[in-house]
């Protein structure tokens, strides 16, 4: 057995627990996560059954980790997990899994599948088995600081023609504010009016804030990837820039799988809590909305109906539900709900790190068109989200089947929302600062 | 009494059913502990405030229905599922005959279904069976991911049910020999359930639980 298969295989003995084993003994082959997942429903391929993804892991559970198992292997009736068949599992562990977790919701079991397939990408990594595009993102996260080659050097320029744009300061490691806010790379560089936008909310509602030059890409591609120690390096950039700065709390921008990253995965990354509040930026929307600190005009009612894409990570994998229908519902004036929202959204094809594997996009395409069927029955023309990613394949997959509605993010609709003639509330609002 | 059927009647009746009994329950423990001693570790990540978060009961007995539009993709397998773990579990648990010897082994009974519905969600559940054996070996998905193991386990549910039935209804051979050969179907279901995938029966409410709270702290209901 070579060092890398030995070390990939004990990636996943470590990932092993509870919840997992009992997942796999619930499993009665009933099928329905096929149903569940986008891969499937539009390829009809019944390899992209979401439980089969995890094959190997489960022969490896099987084998080692029940008297039964042992006892077949001892005796030659199974054979061990080899390097050639993770290296078969490979495509249907990365390229067709967005870690979307619809199938954890489906699952009569109860199984959460897509955990496990998050687990499972830990041994597939180190067994030298992930997709080359995101082994490189990765080491781009690592050595440059974002998965995209994203600079310090690119954000300045950025933020010197926003604040051209904006007529507004946007701070950069100002300590003692209340929030450290990051970006994706994809923000910095595709849509980079976010960080006008930003500014604009910002000063309306009397929020004190500031960017970091030591940490302000916001994904993990470690995770995507299953890396923890990378996923571990890059985030800890983040925790310690914030800590050292001393804010109350970090922004995460509109990037479903930096939200789960830092929200969710990131304190068991670290192993302790953090010494501040990881809050998406619509949920910091939401909560001023509330207070009354941001004000929201109507759009004009003759504007054309739009729609609201849930991002997976932020909605089903991260709890934020309401947040976007609570600030939609104070702009829009036409909103249509998809057939299935929230918890029960279809990922639009790009997440867990799918969109960065190059080879993987004829698939990609062909699975966005269960996002089409939904985006078309509702007949909007802008379709509003709250993800990066899901943005840029959003724009992708209607510009390849021709489909003409506009793509837009919701702070950005937010920022040009904004009511213009209130005074701003006062500089007590903005506290933090001494 | 040379009937070979009494003799292996005898058999089920006596140490036949206190090996099942015996392999199951050594089994069962043994799996349980195959699964509970690897433990998990605390989630450090805060949950939600309390009144946002989830219920995981509610997820344990939310699984019992499909997520909307899932049973429109695959009616069979919901259909044949719920008529199978119906009729089952209404013959199991409230048929005459089963609820003598539940009073025998635990010293109560309770009311029974009348004789003609017992029969009837008997029939229910075998036809479900064979309807979902045709599904397993039709349906592209469930026959790629069919095992061995699956047939096994259908096999295992599917004798009980049949010779039960063949009993009640004096079909083929002897009633005692029936009855023997039922003994001896439903003691091989409880002596293999624990090793089979049958021991979904005991731990889609562990998984069930465990996924309701994952989802549960983050604030969705799931």
């Amino acid at each position: 057995m070579s060092a890398t298969l030995e070390r990939g295989l004990a990636a996943l003995r470590a990932g092993m627990d509870t919840p997992m084993a009992t997942f796999f003994a619930s499993c009665v082959h009933c099928g329905l996560c096929a149903e569940a997942c986008l891969f499937y429903t539009e390829t009809g391929d019944p390899k992209y059954t979401p439980i089969h993804k995890l094959e190997p892991l489960r022969r490896l559970w099987k084998q080692e980790f029940t008297l039964l198992g042992k006892l077949m292997v001892n005796i030659g009736l199974d054979q061990p997990v080899s390097d050639a068949e993770l290296a078969e599992w490979e495509p249907l562990v990365y390229d067709s899994c967005t870690l979307c977790g619809r199938c954890s919701l489906a699952c009569p079991a109860g199984n959460d599948i897509t955990a496990m397939i998050r687990k499972m990408r830990e041994g597939m990594a180190l067994s030298g088995h992930a997709p080359e595009d995101l082994v490189h993102a990765t080491q781009r996260a690592v050595t440059l600081g974002s998965p995209m080659g994203v600079k310090l050097s690119t954000l300045k320029a950025k933020i010197r023609a926003q604040e051209r744009e904006s007529g507004l300061t946007i701070p950069l490691d100002q300590p003692g504010v209340d929030y450290m806010v990051l970006f994706s790379g994809m923000e910095i560089v595709q849509f980079s009016e976010i960080l006008g936008a930003m500014a604009r909310i910002f000063k309306h509602a009397g929020v004190s804030w500031t960017l970091s030059s030591e940490a302000f890409e916001a994904t993990n591609s470690g995770i995507q990837l299953g890396v923890s120690d990378l996923a571990k390096e890059i985030l800890l950039r983040t925790v310690n820039a914030a800590e050292k700065l001393g804010v109350k709390g970090v922004v995460s921008p509109e990037c479903g799988h930096a939200y789960t990253a830092l929200r969710w995965e990131g304190p068991n990354l670290i192993g302790r809590r953090y010494h501040f509040e990881v809050v998406h930026i619509l949920e910091l929307l939401a909560r001023l909305q509330k207070e009354k600190r941001l004000r929201l005009r109507q759009r004009d009612p003759e504007e054309r109906p739009l729609s609201f894409h849930d991002p997976c990570q932020l909605a089903r994998r991260g709890g934020v539900l309401e947040e976007p229908r609570e600030l939609l519902g104070k702009i829009a004036t036409d909103f249509r709900e998809m057939s299935d929202n929230r918890e029960r959204n279809w990922c639009c094809g790009g997440g867990g790190g799918v969109s960065a594997i190059e080879r993987s996009e004829p698939l990609r395409a062909k699975a966005f068109q269960r996002k089409l069927h939904q985006i078309e029955e509702l007949g909007v023309h802008t379709l509003v989200t709250a993800c990066s990613n899901c943005r840029i394949i959003l724009e992708e997959g209607l510009e390849t089947y021709q489909i003409r509605v506009d793509v837009a993010g919701l702070t950005e609709l937010v920022a040009d929302h904004l009511e213009e003639d209130q005074p701003q509330t006062g500089a007590g609002a903005a506290g933090g600062e001494s | 009494m040379n009937d070979p059927g009494y003799e292996l009647l005898l058999w089920v009746r006596g140490p036949g059913w206190i090996l099942a009994l015996a392999v199951f329950s050594f089994g069962m423990a043994m799996r349980l502990f195959e699964i509970f001693a690897l433990g998990r570790r605390e989630d450090l990540a805060p949950p939600r405030p309390a009144e946002r978060q989830g219920s995981p009961m509610r997820t344990v007995w939310n699984r019992f229905f499909p997520v909307p539009g899932l049973f429109e993709r695959a009616p069979a397998t919901h259909v044949s599922g719920y008529l199978f773990h119906i009729g089952f579990f209404a013959v199991l648990f409230f048929a005459e005959f089963h609820i003598q010897l539940f009073r025998h082994l635990l010293g109560f009974g309770w009311p029974a279904l009348s004789a003609p519905l017992a029969d009837a969600l008997g029939v229910v559940a075998i036809v479900a069976l064979l309807a979902a054996l045709v599904s397993r070996m039709r349906d592209p998905v469930k026959r790629f991911l069919s095992t061995a193991g699956d047939y096994l386990a259908w096999a295992l549910t599917f004798l009980p049910l049949l010779t039960g039935w063949m009993a009640y209804h004096h079909v083929l051979v002897s009633y005692t020999r029936m009855v023997a050969l039922h003994l001896l179907a439903a003691e091989l279901l409880l002596a293999l359930l624990p090793f089979t995938k049958l021991i979904h029966a005991v731990t889609i409410f562990v998984a069930r639980w465990y996924t309701g709270e994952q989802f549960g702290r983050k604030g969705v209901q799931a």
